[in-house]
C-alpha cells in the first residue's frame, strides 16, 4: 500500500447498506469481474460503467451496514478502488474491506468537505485526507499497525500465505 | 473482580480474554481469539478459493466447523447449484463432515442453536450477518467474510478489537400480544442502525432473565441492526437447560463483573409498551403499530420466516391466530419454517394444515423471502408486511417495495386483515 493515495472521488449518502451495493439478487455471483457491473445499482447506478481504477469513495455515516456478504468489497476491488472513506463504517464491512487489501478509513466529517469528481489526497500514515480543489482537509486517527501490516502485505490472503509458508519452513528446519 | 486498573471486566472483555489466552483485555485492544466454532452458510464457497491462495491444505478442526446452506435450499438457480456443489466438495476434500445438506437443511443459526453447536464462554463467527443470534447462548458470536473465514479454517483464530460494551437493561412485563420482537424493534427505534456499531450489546435486567431461549435469539439477531459486533445474554438456567440435552462440546460459562465498565446503559421498561413496527426503509424507523395501523396501509404480501422469527413458538403462535381465518383476498402469505426439524413439529402438529386452509403457502425452511435473492420478490410497487429483520431499500426485491417489520402474531393479524392491523385485537 503506497502512503499516499490520489484520486476522483464518488460521493455516497448515510447508511448504504449492502443491499444498496449488491442486490441479493446478484449473491450467487462469485466472479469479481461479473460482480462489478453491479456494484451500486441501486445506490449509484452511474458508478459500475463510469468508475476507473484509483477513484475513491467518500461516503457519509455508517456507510456498508447491512449484511456479511464480500461481494461489496470484492466488486470495488475488482474496479480498483483506491480507497474507501466514510464518515463511519459498519463493522463487517470495514472488516472485509481491509482483509481484502482495500485502503478503508474512518474520517469523521469528510463527506461535508467534497462533491462528486472532486480530486481527493490520503496520507495514510499521517491521517489527513485533503481535497485538492478547495484546500480543505480532515484529519483521522491512523489505523492501528496491525491493520496498516494487513494492508502493506496486500490483504489477509497473503499475510496468511507467508505465516503458513513460515511455519512449513521452520517445521522443516527442526525436522 | 475489580482489576487494577479500577473496574471489572464486560461478558465480552471476559469472552475474548478467554480466546485471547489472556487474563484480561480492554476495548480497542487487537487481539488474536481462539476460535470454538465457524460456521459456514452459502458465502463459504467464496472461501474456498483464498484458502487455496494461502496455501491451506487442511482445516484446523473439523469439528469445530459447520456448513448449513440456507439461502437457496434446494438450489433455486444454476449459480446457488454451483455454491453448493463447491461447498460439498470442499466438505469432501478436508473432511468437514458436520454438513446439513438438503433435507437435514435449516437457517444456519437455527441449524447451531438447535444442535448445540455453540455454548456459554464461545467465541463463534459466521459468514452471515446474524451469527449475532448465537449470543444468546452467552457467547461472543459475530459475522465475518469469507477470506476472513478461510484464514480461521487455516489458523483457527482470527483478529479482533475489543469492542466497548453498551449494556440494555430491561425491566416490565410484556401486555397481551407484545413480544420480543416488540422489544428488540423499540430499542432500534431508540439506539438507530449505527448506535451500536463495532459495540458489544450486552442484554440485562428481569424481563430478560424471564426471556425464553426464543426469545433471546430473537434480541440477540437483530443488534446486527444496530452495527454490533455482537449481542448476548450472560447464561443461566434458562440457557443450560436448553443446552443441556445437546451441548456439542464443553461450556465455559463466565459473567460480567458486578463493577463491570459499559460505554453506555440503556434502560428500557416494557411495561405498558404497544407492539411495534419498523416502517420503510430502515429497521430503525420505528413507531408504534396501534399509529401505522390507523393509517390503513395495504399489503400484497406477508411474510412469517426468517432467523429472527420463524421457530416453532412463533409458528405456534401466528398458527394460534391463523385457524379458522382467511388470508385476506388479493394477499400472497409465505410461512417459512427456519429449520426441518421445525418443519416437522409442524407437520405433526397440524400447524401446516392451519396455514395452508387459511389460504398461506408454508414453504420449506429456507431464508425464503428474506433477503430478495430467492423466493417471494416483490414488485416495485407492492408492500410486505414481515416478521424478518430488514426493511432496506430493495432487500426483498425491487427498491421502490416497501417494508414493514414486526412480530410473528402482527404480520399474521395483517395477513387476515389484508391492511396492516394489531394482533391484540384479535386475541
Amino acid at each position: 500500500m503506497n502512503d499516499l493515495i490520489e484520486g476522483r472521488v464518488w460521493t455516497l449518502g448515510p447508511n448504504i447498506d449492502t443491499d444498496q451495493i449488491i442486490s441479493g439478487k446478484y449473491l450467487t455471483i462469485i466472479d469479481p469481474e461479473e460482480l462489478r457491473k453491479h456494484v451500486f445499482e441501486i445506490a449509484l447506478p452511474e458508478f459500475a460503467k463510469g468508475a476507473r481504477a484509483g477513484d475513491i469513495l467518500v461516503a457519509d455515516e455508517n456507510f456498508g451496514c447491512g449484511s456479511s456478504r464480500e461481494h461489496a468489497p470484492q466488486a470495488m476491488r475488482a474496479i480498483g478502488v483506491g480507497a474507501v472513506v466514510a464518515d463511519s463504517f459498519a463493522r463487517i464491512f470495514f472488516r472485509n474491506a481491509i482483509n481484502l487489501g482495500i485502503p478503508t478509513v474512518e474520517a469523521k466529517g469528510v463527506r461535508a468537505i467534497f462533491e462528486m469528481g472532486d480530486p481527493a489526497r490520503i496520507e495514510m500514515r499521517a491521517g489527513r485526507i485533503t481535497n485538492v480543489r478547495t484546500g480543505r482537509s480532515v484529519e483521522f486517527p491512523p489505523l492501528p499497525p496491525h491493520l496498516l501490516e494487513l494492508l502493506d502485505a496486500g490483504g489477509l490472503v497473503e499475510k496468511v500465505r507467508r505465516e503458513l509458508e513460515a511455519r512449513r519452513s521452520s517445521a522443516g528446519a527442526r525436522a | 473482580m475489580t482489576s487494577a486498573n479500577g473496574h471489572g471486566a464486560t461478558l465480552a472483555e471476559k469472552i475474548l480474554a478467554r480466546a485471547a489466552g489472556v487474563d484480561r483485555v480492554v476495548p480497542g485492544q487487537i487481539i488474536e481469539g481462539n476460535v470454538d466454532l465457524a460456521m459456514m452458510h452459502e458465502q463459504g464457497a467464496q472461501t474456498v478459493a483464498p484458502f487455496h491462495q494461502m496455501g491451506a491444505d487442511k482445516v484446523w478442526d473439523p469439528d469445530r466447523v459447520v456448513i448449513a446452506i440456507d439461502h437457496w435450499v434446494p438450489a433455486s438457480t444454476e449459480g446457488a447449484a454451483v455454491l453448493h456443489r463447491i461447498l460439498r466438495k470442499f466438505a469432501a476434500e478436508t473432511g468437514l463432515t458436520h454438513f446439513y445438506d438438503v433435507g437435514q437443511h435449516g437457517i444456519c443459526h437455527q441449524i447451531l442453536a438447535e444442535n448445540g453447536w455453540v455454548v456459554p464462554g464461545d467465541l463463534a463467527v459466521g459468514t452471515d450477518s446474524h451469527t449475532n443470534m448465537l449470543g444468546a447462548m452467552g457467547a461472543v458470536a459475530a459475522g465475518i467474510g469469507p477470506t476472513e473465514m478461510a484464514a480461521v479454517l487455516a489458523l483457527g483464530r482470527l483478529w479482533l478489537k475489543v469492542p466497548a460494551s453498551v449494556q440494555i437493561r430491561v425491566r416490565g412485563s410484556f401486555g397481551r400480544g407484545v413480544t420480543a420482537k416488540d422489544l428488540v424493534l423499540r430499542i432500534l427505534g431508540e439506539i438507530r442502525t449505527d448506535g451500536a456499531t463495532y459495540r458489544s450489546v450486552e442484554y440485562t435486567g428481569s424481563t430478560v432473565s424471564g426471556l425464553s431461549m426464543p426469545e433471546r435469539f430473537t434480541i440477540c439477531n437483530m443488534t446486527t441492526e444496530m452495527g454490533a459486533k455482537t449481542g448476548m445474554v450472560a447464561p443461566d438456567e434458562t440457557t443450560y437447560d436448553y443446552l443441556r440435552p445437546i451441548a456439542k462440546h464443553a461450556m465455559h460459562p463466565l459473567a460480567a463483573d458486578a463493577d463491570a465498565r459499559y460505554e453506555r446503559t440503556l434502560d428500557i421498561d416494557v411495561e405498558g409498551m404497544p407492539p411495534m413496527v419498523a416502517c420503510p426503509y430502515s429497521p430503525d424507523n420505528v413507531r408504534p403499530l396501534p399509529e401505522v395501523v390507523r393509517e390503513h396501509v395495504k399489503i400484497d404480501q406477508a411474510f412469517l420466516g426468517s432467523c429472527t422469527n420463524a421457530r416453532i413458538e412463533d409458528l405456534r403462535e401466528g398458527a394460534a391466530l391463523m385457524k379458522g381465518q382467511k388470508v385476506a383476498p388479493g394477499v400472497r402469505f409465505i410461512v417459512s419454517p427456519a429449520s426441518t426439524k421445525i418443519y416437522d413439529q409442524c407437520l405433526h402438529e397440524g400447524i401446516i394444515e392451519t396455514f395452508t386452509e387459511a389460504g398461506a403457502v408454508f414453504t420449506n425452511s429456507s431464508c425464503s423471502a428474506c433477503f430478495g435473492g430467492n423466493m417471494g420478490i416483490l414488485a416495485p410497487d407492492e408492500t410486505c408486511a414481515s416478521s424478518s429483520n430488514r426493511n432496506f431499500p430493495g432487500r426483498m426485491g425491487a427498491k421502490e417495495a416497501r417494508i414493514y417489520l414486526m412480530s410473528p402474531a402482527a404480520v399474521v393479524a395483517t395477513a387476515i386483515r389484508g391492511e396492516i392491523a394489531d394482533p391484540r385485537e384479535m386475541l
